[in-house]
């Protein structure tokens, strides 16, 4: 690996940060929204602040989240903050800053969605090479059409379905949240395995409708692998059927999966929004619905940065690695 | 007379398509003498190469065997289980692919390409002395020692053709299966591959079926070839009496398009194709397939199927023409 | 006189044969398109039968199970769940068409224009369609639907999702003109003197038209997608029964936890269905664009 190769793309990585932190600065500044005034009339509307003392409030908020400087000290100060994960503090629960809201939301959002992402590429791909696989055990295609359809209707509508049946008819898991309601969060077992019963629904509407996402994209490709011209000559090597299939076969198709599995890597802090809702898990995904609700701008862009920080390091992983995997690309291209 | 280690008795290949039912090889049946070298030659459609993929029972859904018989040294390889074929492929019977350019697999090196070959056929060997085995190989094709550690798209054309060949030949087959192995490199390249590959075959004593399409370069390598058309077997011989005194008109015909060495220096006369095209196997005629094209064709070639029947000493063909000499059935073999 | 009768009928009963021969060939597209056209006949026949007010809230009782009377139920809202639906499912499917024919519209043009001309044009919308396409459409749409001040209309939102739905037809349509540009025949026509539009409509769209409608199906597919999340994140227009702000409020007023089952299901089947079709149609337009896709199975 080359160091201008590695230097490069950290540039790349550095420049789409900036470019987030840009954006996010700017565009509430553009669509015209003083976030403050906004949430400000939004207290007064349901009688928390007396109308008097918004104008008060107003100035001290702007004072505190430094709205009165110039826009350029603005922005600098803007970018040195986002470069340290400072966001500032949340303008719904004002004294808590975003970073402590982040920081108590983003674990359960990233344990559940990484367990469930990796189970999902896993499973699938497998079923897909398998499908396109010719000497595949019947079962597989009977199998294999439900989990096709199910990949079609996005997961928080199973997720609707799967509360009503395993809640609420059966009740075999809890209904919702990330854990009983009575306990705090803590290192115990008790606590982990109250966790992980209450994130099994959630984690089974995602695996349910995300197997087949993986399993239609692998067999295409092991479909159109099947038809390479090394796989005649590797058959016509005598070689057993598992090394035909894996190091052959799904070795092969695999590579755009990879490319695939790294991204809904980097999608994991927005990637399940809607099931965090149906849920009300404690997710980053429910925070975010929270910050829409309530205006809440900083704990907003907090968010969107971090979504956007996933993705380009997912890509930046990605493309620093993938060399190794396809030994046909080279870091001189990047 | 040595006993034939290759045999193929009534060979039928057919693809099943959405517009019916196509038979790719139809009735094939020739022999191979042990250390000889036979060639298929015919046009592309012809069925040469699905013949090829036939004897190591590599034919793929929608295509299937229907009948026939694949005799290796005493085995009919068509009543193999799944497993035992599996054993017979590289270690008894090997092939070379047609295109050489997509042929190994890309995302690893040669040396691991060679070995999982070796492994699969109970090569069990520590990776010091594989490691030499592959050297020595690769040394016999012509290759370098360090190509070992490199992967297809670091080699050319032609150093991947004989990386293929150095697959073929490393557990010692029988009989070797070249799918027009020199068809995709250029001129110079194709001929020191076709002696690296020759010497190898003579040295290892192993059989080598060739398939092509062209007669000329084939009459250079080959001692015995069969011509094919549209499914068919029409003629059997040795390269000497294929190419001075051809029997089937369609064999006649690919002859006289052979640029001789009198044209070539005088240049009066251009080699001429074969007038009309080659039929659909969707829709052949009754009777002889050749007939529409055939200028020497009779009455009963459109009516009845001419089977390929002895003619001469070592010729055979499938042809009305020759009907009124002896003639003698079976499976053309060299004399 | 009786060949001017004799030729229709026998051209009907040829077009008839042709479509049984396709529907033998690709029987997941004919399932597709009937899934979808069933959604579609009943939601445009259905409200003919139907009163739209019965769709507003306060028009019933609260909460009643599926009855003669109420065929579909009511919800906690006051409406009749029938009526919400066939008012819902027309406006459901309208954003999603509306967004992806004006989606598609941008990839078609971006896409042929890069693909075909190259240089710096292309450059520019193939890095903007890979760093947009990466970002996830419900985060950009977030954003921008907070910032919008004021009510979002059905016909906003429509173009709003556009404006995230162009980027996958400008990559696939970019890539199969690249391909197209390659191949003789275009070639051809460029030395014979055919000028770039004429090689474009004549030579190169005609054979991309299953691409295209393999890329449309999938577009409506997303934009549906798309819609119907940012309705139930209670990001879309308001006061109107779209399905997924059916889905927003059943999921406000705990329909699951209150065994409403009448209320949550019919929006997520109505769904169900429309994926599952738009999904046939996308993967069979995919075969017979694509024949390597068809496996030997």
């Amino acid at each position: 690996m080359t160091t201008s190769y590695v230097l490069k793309r950290l540039g790349v990585f550095l420049l789409v940060m900036w470019g987030a932190a840009t954006f996010s600065f700017f565009l509430p500044r553009i669509a015209d929204v003083n976030p403050i005034e906004e949430r400000m009339a939004q207290l007064a509307s349901r009688g928390a602040v007396s109308v008097g003392n918004t104008e008060a409030m107003i100035k001290n908020f702007e004072k505190r989240f430094g709205l009165d400087k110039p826009l350029a000290e603005q922005y600098v100060r803007y970018l040195w903050n986002t470069a340290r994960f400072d966001f500032g503090f949340s303008i719904a629960f004002f004294p808590t800053s975003v970073g402590s809201i982040i920081r108590e939301a983003l674990p359960w959002t990233i344990v559940l969605l990484t367990v469930v992402t990796f189970m999902n590429f896993t499973i699938g791909v497998l079923l897909g090479a398998v499908l396109a696989w010719p000497r595949a055990p019947a079962f597989v295609k009977v199998v294999a059409p439900p989990f096709m359809g199910l990949s079609a209707i996005p997961y928080y509508l199973i997720g609707i379905g799967l509360i009503y049946l395993f809640a609420f008819s059966w009740q075999i898991f809890p209904i919702s949240g990330g854990y009983n309601i009575g306990s705090t969060p803590q290192w115990s077992s008790a606590f982990l395995w109250d966790a992980v019963r209450h994130s099994i629904l959630p984690a089974a509407s995602i695996v349910l409708s995300g197997i087949g996402f993986w399993a239609i994209g692998m067999r295409g490709m092991m479909t159109m692998t099947m038809g390479e011209d090394y796989m005649l000559l590797a058959e016509s090597k005598g070689l057993k059927g598992w090394r035909l299939f894996i190091w052959y076969g799904m070795r092969n198709a695999m590579l755009p999966q990879i490319t695939a599995l790294a991204l809904s890597l980097g999608h994991i802090v927005s990637g399940a929004i809607l099931v965090e809702v149906v849920f009300s898990y404690p997710g980053i995904g429910g925070m975010l619905v929270q910050a829409i609700r309530n205006f809440d701008f900083t704990l907003l862009y907090g968010i969107v940065y971090l979504t956007i920080l996933g993705i380009a390091i997912a890509t930046l992983i990605l493309d620093l690695t993938y060399p190794r995997l396809d030994p046909r690309i080279t870091y001189a291209k990047g | 007379m040595s006993e034939p280690v290759l045999t193929i008795k009534d060979l039928r290949v057919s693809y099943q398509t959405p517009k019916g039912k196509v038979r790719a090889v139809d009735g094939v049946s020739f022999s191979l003498m042990p250390s000889e070298r036979f060639g298929l030659v015919g046009e592309s459609g012809s069925g040469k190469t699905t013949t090829a993929l036939a004897l190591l029972r590599l034919i793929k859904p929608p295509g299937v065997i229907e009948s026939g018989e694949v005799h290796l040294a005493g085995k009919n390889l068509l009543s193999l289980s799944e497993e035992q074929m599996r054993r017979v492929r590289l270690a008894e019977l090997s092939m070379i692919p047609q295109g050489a350019m997509n042929s190994l697999n890309p995302v690893a090196t040669v040396n691991n390409q060679i070995i999982d070959g070796l492994r699969d056929h109970g090569v069990n060997s520590p990776k010091h002395v594989l490691n030499e085995r592959i050297a020595d190989l690769l040394k016999r094709v012509g290759l370098e020692p360090s190509v070992a550690d490199m992967y297809p798209h670091e080699l050319s054309g032609g150093m991947k053709q004989r990386v293929t060949i150095a697959i073929a030949i490393s557990m010692g087959p029988k009989v070797i299966v070249a799918d027009e192995p020199t068809s995709a490199l250029d001129v110079v390249i194709q001929m020191q591959v076709m002696e690296t590959l020759i010497g190898l075959q003579e040295e290892l004593g192993a059989s080598l079926v060739m398939i092509g399409h062209d007669m000329g370069l084939m009459a250079q390598v080959v001692s015995r070839i069969g011509v094919m058309y549209a499914g068919k077997l029409v003629e059997v011989g040795t390269v000497r009496d294929i190419l001075l005194s051809p029997l089937h008109p369609y064999t006649q015909l690919l002859v006289e398009s052979l640029p001789s060495m009198e044209s070539k220096l005088t240049r009066t006369r251009r080699p001429r194709g074969i007038p009309g095209i080659t039929p659909s196997l969707l829709d052949l005629p009754a009777g002889c397939a050749f007939r529409p094209r055939c200028p020497k064709a009779i009455e009963q070639c459109s009516t009845i199927t001419p089977p390929l029947e002895k003619v001469r000493a070592d010729q055979w063909t499938a042809c009305h023409l020759y009907g009124e000499t002896e003639k003698q059935d079976g499976i053309p073999a060299k004399a | 006189m009786i060949q001017d009768t004799a030729a229709p009928v026998a051209r009907s009963r040829r077009f008839a044969n042709h479509v049984g021969r396709l529907m033998k060939l690709y029987p997941l597209l004919f399932i597709g398109f009937a899934l979808l056209l069933t959604v579609i006949l009943v939601g445009v026949i259905g409200s003919r039968f139907m009163d739209p007010d019965l769709s507003r809230a306060g028009s019933t009782p609260l909460d009643i199970a599926p009855s003669r009377e109420y065929l579909l139920g009511t919800d906690s809202m006051g409406r009749d769940v029938l009526a919400v639906m066939l008012r819902g499912t027309p406006l459901t499917l309208q954003v999603g068409f509306m967004a992806a024919t004006i989606g598609m519209g941008i990839g078609i043009v971006l896409g042929f224009v890069g693909g075909f001309y190259g240089g710096i044009v292309d450059t520019v919308f193939k890095g903007l369609a890979d760093i947009l396409i990466t970002i996830p459409a419900l985060l950009i749409l977030v954003v921008v639907a907070v910032s919008l001040t004021g009510p979002v209309s059905i016909n906003v939102q429509a173009l709003v999702i556009a404006s995230v739905s162009w980027m996958l037809p400008t990559r696939t349509i970019r890539a199969q003109v690249l391909t197209m540009r390659e191949r003789a025949y275009v070639s051809v026509a460029e030395l014979s003197g055919a000028n770039r539009f004429e090689i474009i409509f004549l030579e190169i769209l005609p054979n991309l038209l299953p691409y295209l409608a393999a890329s449309f199906a999938a577009t409506v597919a997303i934009a549906i997608l798309t819609t119907v999340g940012m309705d139930a994140l209670g990001l879309g227009p308001q006061n109107v029964p779209t399905l997924g702000n059916t889905v927003y409020w059943a999921l406000f007023y705990s329909a699951p936890l209150r065994g409403l089952y009448w209320w949550w299901a019919p929006p997520i089947i109505t769904l169900g269905v429309v994926f599952i079709g738009l999904y046939l149609i996308t993967a069979g337009l995919d075969k017979i664009a694509n024949p390597r896709l068809r496996s030997h199975g």
